[in-house]
C-alpha cells in the first residue's frame, strides 16, 4: 500500500533540515517515542510503546538511509517490528522545497504489513495512518516554526511518553499545502518541551534524520492497530 | 409413549439452561490459583526462526512464565500428528506432518504456535506476549492450491517438492474417456469453493491442570471428540498412558467439525500447569480462531459433464486441488475424500473418474468443516447440471428428473464405488417444488421486474453421506430404577440430550424425566468417538438401540426370578415385563430395582445394573432431498434478497422431528453464509491474512437469511440400520450453497453474466452484471 503526503512548514528548508535531523524533537513528535538510536549515519534505530485501548505494544524500528541529497531529499527503508501486533517493512521518499521562506515537505511511501496489522487492520490503515502522520507534523512544524529555543537532552525515558488522546480535534490536524500551520491551536503534545537543546552526547548530526519521519510513520502505523482485535 | 417417544417433537431440555445463561462451558470454569496463558503467533506466513527473545515478557508484570518449542522439546514432547492419512487405509502414501505444539525452526502459516506466556491474568499475559520478540527470515508464501503447484512454487516443506502431499483418484479412467468420446455435450466448468471458517459461537478454551498428587493431567477443552483428544494428547505429545489423561467437554457452544481434533494449545495448557503446579486457561480472542482455527474447503476444480443430445449425463471428469494449509491435522483427510466418492450424488452417471490433490500452503490448516467434501461434491455436480441444461436449452428440472436414479434401482453402487441403500429422489425434488410453489414463478417474476429487480430460480439436488466408525453407548441404572445414558457421541448443539432419551424412553419405558444424559467426560464415558460427520443417530442410535436390548436381555432373567416365571414365558411391551397367559408383570424400572437388592445374587445376576452397546459403523447411510430457491437481484447495487426458500429431506426414520428441521434450517444458513460472503482471504503475495477480524470476514447476518424455509421431511427409512435413520446435521449446508448460486445465476443470465464464483458479495453481483453489460454494450 503507498501513502503520500505533503506538508507545509513556517521555516526555511535549511532549518527545517536541521530539525528534522534533532533527535529529542522527533522523540517529542513521535507518540509514544522512548528512544531513538543513532547506530552509524545511516543505520538507526527507534522505540515506540503505545497503549490503545487495553493493549500496549512496543514496536522496535531499524531504517536505513539511501540517496541523500541534503537539504532537499533523500530515500529512506526500513522495518519496524512489533511482535505479536505485526510488522512492517516499506520506504519513502522525502522532499523539502522551499516555497516563500516556508518549506514543502511531500514524503512518498510504499509499506508492507503483516500480521495482527495485516489481518486487523488492512482497511483501516490508510486512514489512519493519514491522521497520526498529520499529528505527527502538526506537531513538528509548530516546534519548528515557533523557532523555540532548542531543547536539551533529557534522561531516556524510564516510562512511556505519553500517547497522544485517541483521536485529534479537527482543529489540531495539520493543514493543507498552501494553509497556513495553525498557531495555538497543535495538540498539546509534547507537554514539556525542554528548554535546551543540544543534542545527547554522542549523536551525530548528519541529515539523516528524514528517516525518523518516516519510521514515525510506520511506527505509527502498527501503534494504531493493536487496539483493535 | 406418547409425548416423549420416537418422532415426537420433545422440546429441547438443554435448551433451558443454554437460553438462560446457565450453561457451563469450559470458561466458566474458574479454578483456585488458575493461570493464564498468551500464546505468541508467527506473523510471518513463512520463514525460518532466527531467534526468539523471552527476556523481556518474563521481566513483565505479574508473568510466572515464558515458553517457547525448545522448552518443549527438552521436555519431551512431541506434536499432532493428522488424525488419519490415505496410507493408514490402503491409500497412497502422502507427507504425514508433525505439528509442533510450539514451533522451533521453521513457521509455515500466519498462526503457527511461537512461544506461550504465562501470567497471573489474562490481561497480563497478552502484555507480556507482545514482548516476546521473535526474529524470522522471511521465505516466500504460497496461499493457493494452484499457485503452490505452479513450477518453482517454493516449498512448504522440504521433503514434499510440488506441495501435493497425496493424491486421491476414485473411478474409471477409461470407460470415462470412451464416455466423453461418444458425448454429443461436453459442458466444462472452472470451480472455486472458498476457504471459510468455522465461528463456532463458543470459541475454543482449554484448561490444563495437573495433579502431582497421582501424575496426572485434567483437560478441560472445547471439543466434539474428548476422547480422540485424549488419545492424542497421551500419546503423540506427552507419551504418557492414557489412563493418566482426563478429557472434559462440557457444553459446547458449536463445532463444525473445526473442534473434532486437539491443538496445539490444549497441550500447551497440560504443559505449563505440570510445570508450574497450578492450573492454565486459554481462551481464544475473536481474531485468534479466525487466524488459527481449521478452516473448511478451499477447492479448486476443473469439472467436466458429458452428456447424450437428451440430456443423459455420460460421463463426469473432475481434477481437482484441495488446499491442506501448512499441515496434515485432524481429519483433513476426510473431505478430500468424500469430495470425490460422493461426486455423483443422486444421478446415475455411468462412468466417473475423479482426482484431488491435497496441496500444502502456507495457510492455516483446513479439516472437516459442516459436510465435509460432500458440499463441494454437491457444488461441482449442480453447477454441471444447470449449465448443461442451459448449453442444451433443457428445464432445468427435466435434466435432473432424466438424470436422477430411480428407486426401484435401489441398492445403487455409484461409479465411484459407494452403495445407496435407499431412496426416492424423484419423490423429493417434485415434492420441493410443490412446497415452493415452482409454477407460480411466472406471476412473482413479473413482480420482481415492476420493482426493477431481476428475480432467478434454482432447484438442486443433494446427497449425503452420514456416519463413520463405530460408536459406544452405555446405560447405567441406579437403585432407583433411573437411568443414565453414558454417550460416547458429543452434543454441541445437535439435541442429543432430549433425542436419545426419547430413545430409552420408548425402548425400555423409563418414565422420560428419570433418563439422565451425560457426556463429554473421558473419566465417566469409559469411550466414545464424539461427533461429527452427521454420525450420533446412526452410530450413537444404533449403539444404543444394542444397549437397549442388553438391557432387556438383562432384566427378563431378572424379572423370570422375580415373577417365578421361565425366561422363555417372559414377554417385553410398553416398558412391562409379563408372564404369558397371566396377569402377573412388573414395570422395567422395578425389575432394574431388584439389581440393587442388599442380599445375594438376585436371578444369578451381579449387583448393579449397567449394559453397553455397540454399534459397528459398517455402512454410513445417504440422507438426501431437494432444495428450491428464489432470489432477487438488484441490478443497481448487486444485493442479494433470498426470497424463498423450501426444502424436502430424506431424514430416514424421523426420531424427533422439530430437532431435524432445527439441524437443517441451521445447515442452510451456513451454507449460504458460505455462498454469500464469508471468505477467509490471504494476501497471495506474502501469506497474510487479510481478513483477522468480523470487519473484514464476512459472517452472515439474520437480514441476509430467508425470512422463512419451508421444510418437509421425508421418511424413507435406510435399510441398514436397525433404526432406520438417516443423518440430518450437515445436509442443509451441502445443498443450499449450490442452490444460492444457481438461482442469483439464473437471475443474471438476462444480463449476460454466465458464470461467478463464491462468495456472492454485492460488489462481486455488481461487478459482474456490470463487466457483462460493457462486453455486451462493446459488441454491439
Amino acid at each position: 500500500m503507498k501513502f503520500t503526503g505533503e506538508y507545509r512548514i513556517e521555516a526555511p528548508r535549511e532549518t527545517v533540515w536541521a530539525a528534522i535531523n534533532n533527535p529529542e524533537i522527533l522523540r517529542q513528535c513521535i507518540p509514544g517515542c522512548e528512544e531513538i538510536a543513532c547506530n552509524t549515519p545511516t543505520d538507526w534505530t527507534a522505540k515506540v510503546t503505545t497503549r490503545v485501548g487495553p493493549v500496549k505494544a512496543r514496536f522496535t524500528g531499524n531504517i536505513r538511509l539511501e540517496d541523500l541529497e541534503p537539504p532537499a531529499r533523500c530515500r529512506i527503508v526500513g522495518e519496524g517490528n512489533g511482535g505479536p501486533a505485526g510488522f512492517a517493512t516499506g520506504g519513502a521518499t522525502v522532499e523539502l522545497t522551499e516555497a516563500d521562506g516556508a518549506t514543502l515537505l511531500v514524503y512518498e511511501a510504499d509499506a508492507q504489513i503483516g500480521g495482527k496489522l495485516a489481518q486487523i487492520g488492512s482497511r483501516l490503515i490508510d486512514s489512519f495512518a493519514k491522521r497520526y502522520a498529520d499529528e505527527f507534523f502538526a506537531a513538528f512544524a509548530r516546534i519548528v516554526a515557533e523557532g523555540e529555543t532548542l531543547p536539551a537532552p533529557t534522561a531516556p525515558a524510564s516510562t512511556p511518553a505519553p500517547a497522544p488522546s485517541s483521536a485529534p480535534t479537527p482543529s489540531s490536524a495539520p493543514q493543507p499545502v498552501a494553509a497556513a500551520v495553525p498557531q495555538g491551536t497543535a495538540p498539546s503534545y509534547p507537554p514539556n518541551v525542554p528548554a535546551h537543546y543540544p543534542p545527547q552526547p554522542g549523536w551525530r548530526f548528519d541529515s539523516q534524520s528524514f528517516v525518523i519521519v518516516v519510521l514515525a510513520l510506520l511506527l505509527v502505523f502498527m501503534t494504531i492497530m493493536v487496539g483493535v482485535k | 409413549m406418547a409425548g416423549f417417544g420416537i418422532g415426537q417433537a420433545v422440546l429441547r431440555g438443554e435448551d433451558r439452561r443454554f437460553i438462560t445463561g446457565k450453561g457451563r462451558y469450559v470458561d466458566d470454569v474458574r479454578l483456585p490459583h488458575m493461570l493464564h496463558a498468551a500464546v505468541v503467533y508467527s506473523s510471518h506466513a513463512h520463514g525460518l526462526i532466527r531467534s526468539i527473545d523471552t527476556h523481556e515478557a518474563k521481566q513483565a508484570p505479574g508473568v510466572v512464565a515464558v515458553l517457547t518449542g525448545q522448552d518443549a522439546l527438552a521436555d519431551g514432547l512431541g506434536g499432532l500428528p493428522p488424525y488419519f492419512m490415505p496410507s493408514d487405509m490402503g491409500g497412497p502414501p502422502g507427507h504425514r506432518t508433525i505439528r509442533p505444539i510450539l514451533v522451533t525452526d521453521r513457521v509455515r502459516c500466519v498462526g503457527d504456535r511461537v512461544a506461550v506466556v504465562i501470567a497471573q491474568s489474562a490481561r497480563e499475559a497478552r502484555e507480556a506476549a507482545s514482548l516476546v520478540a521473535i526474529e524470522i527470515a522471511p521465505l516466500a508464501a504460497v496461499t493457493t492450491p494452484a499457485a503452490a503447484t505452479t513450477p518453482g512454487a517454493p516449498a512448504v516443506w522440504d521433503e514434499c517438492p510440488g506441495n501435493v502431499c497425496f493424491t486421491l483418484e476414485f473411478g474409471n479412467r477409461e470407460a470415462t474417456d470412451r464416455a466423453f468420446a461418444s458425448a454429443s455435450l461436453v459442458v466444462a466448468l472452472t470451480i472455486l469453493n472458498n476457504r471459510i471458517s468455522a465461528n463456532p459461537i463458543e470459541p475454543r478454551v482449554a484448561l490444563g491442570t495437573y495433579d502431582a498428587a497421582d501424575d496426572s493431567f485434567i483437560l478441560h477443552t472445547s471439543s466434539q471428540n474428548p476422547h480422540g483428544v485424549r488419545h492424542v494428547l497421551a500419546q503423540s505429545v506427552f507419551g504418557l498412558p492414557e489412563s493418566r489423561f482426563r478429557v472434559i467437554s462440557p457444553d459446547v457452544g458449536g463445532g463444525f467439525g473445526m473442534k473434532a481434533d486437539a491443538y496445539p494449545e490444549d497441550a500447551l495448557v497440560l504443559w505449563a500447569s505440570r510445570r508450574l503446579g497450578r492450573p492454565v486457561k486459554w481462551v481464544s480472542t475473536r481474531s485468534e480462531a479466525l487466524m488459527g482455527d481449521n478452516h473448511g474447503r478451499d477447492q479448486i476444480s476443473e469439472a467436466e459433464l458429458a452428456l447424450d443430445d437428451t440430456g443423459r449425463a455420460l460421463g463426469l471428469r473432475v481434477r481437482a486441488q484441495q488446499g491442506l494449509g501448512a499441515y496434515v491435522q485432524s481429519a483433513a483427510v476426510a473431505p478430500i475424500t468424500y469430495a470425490m466418492r460422493m461426486l455423483p450424488g443422486v444421478y446415475d452417471i455411468p462412468a466417473v473418474h475423479c482426482s484431488n490433490s491435497a496441496v500444502f500452503t502456507n495457510c492455516s490448516p483446513t479439516g472437516p468443516y459442516r459436510g465435509a467434501g460432500r458440499p463441494e461434491a454437491c457444488f461441482t455436480l449442480e453447477r454441471l447440471m444447470d449449465e448443461a441444461a442451459v448449453l442444451l436449452g433443457l428445464d432445468r428440472v427435466e435434466i435432473r428428473r432424466r438424470n436422477l436414479i430411480p428407486a426401484s434401482a435401489m441398492p445403487h453402487t455409484t461409479a465411484t464405488g459407494v452403495t445407496y441403500d435407499s431412496g426416492d429422489f424423484a419423490q423429493m425434488m417434485d415434492r420441493c417444488l410443490v412446497l415452493a410453489d415452482w409454477d407460480g414463478y411466472d406471476q412473482r417474476t413479473a413482480d420482481s421486474e415492476s420493482r426493477g429487480l431481476l428475480r432467478g430460480r434454482a432447484v438442486t439436488t443433494y446427497l449425503e453421506s452420514a456416519g463413520v466408525f463405530n460408536e459406544r453407548m452405555e446405560l447405567r441404572f441406579d437403585p432407583e430404577g433411573n437411568v443414565t445414558i453414558l454417550a460416547g457421541t458429543h452434543s454441541h448443539g445437535q439435541g442429543h440430550a432430549t433425542v436419545f432419551p426419547q430413545l430409552v424412553h420408548e425402548w425400555l419405558g423409563v418414565p422420560y424425566d428419570q433418563i439422565r444424559y451425560l457426556q463429554g467426560d473421558t473419566d465417566k464415558v469409559a469411550f466414545g468417538r464424539g461427533t461429527y460427520a452427521a454420525r450420533s443417530s446412526l452410530l450413537g442410535g444404533t449403539a444404543l438401540h444394542a444397549a437397549a436390548q442388553s438391557a432387556i436381555a438383562q432384566a427378563r432373567t431378572m424379572a423370570a426370578a422375580l415373577l417365578d416365571a421361565a425366561e422363555t414365558e417372559i414377554d417385553f411391551a410398553d416398558g412391562l415385563f409379563s408372564v404369558r397367559g397371566t396377569n402377573r408383570s412388573l414395570a422395567f424400572v422395578d425389575v432394574a430395582k431388584a439389581f440393587f437388592r442388599p442380599m445375594g445374587k438376585p436371578g444369578g445376576l451381579s449387583l448393579g445394573f449397567t449394559v453397553q452397546g455397540t454399534a459397528g459403523g459398517e455402512s454410513p447411510n445417504f440422507p438426501n432431498g431437494a432444495h428450491v430457491c428464489e432470489v432477487e437481484v438488484d441490478p443497481e447495487t448487486g444485493a442479494i434478497h433470498i426470497d424463498r426458500y423450501a426444502v424436502v429431506d430424506d431424514v430416514g426414520h424421523v426420531l424427533n422431528p422439530m430437532v431435524c428441521e432445527g439441524q437443517i434450517v441451521g445447515g442452510i444458513a451456513q451454507g449460504l453464509g458460505q455462498a454469500l460472503i464469508e471468505q477467509v482471504v490471504y494476501d497471495p503475495e506474502n501469506g497474510q491474512l487479510l481478513s483477522g477480524s468480523f470487519s473484514d470476514y464476512g459472517m452472515p447476518r439474520a437480514t441476509m437469511m430467508p425470512l422463512h424455509i419451508q421444510s418437509e421431511l421425508a421418511e424413507i427409512p435406510c435399510k441398514t440400520n436397525p433404526l432406520g435413520v438417516k443423518g440430518v446435521g450437515e445436509s442443509g449446508t451441502i445443498g443450499s450453497p449450490a442452490t444460492l448460486v444457481n438461482a442469483v445465476l439464473d437471475a443474471l443470465r438476462s444480463v449476460g453474466v454466465t458464470d461467478i464464483t463464491m462468495p456472492l458479495t454485492p460488489v462481486k453481483v455488481w461487478t459482474a452484471i456490470e463487466q457483462a453489460r460493457q462486453t455486451t454494450r462493446d459488441a454491439a
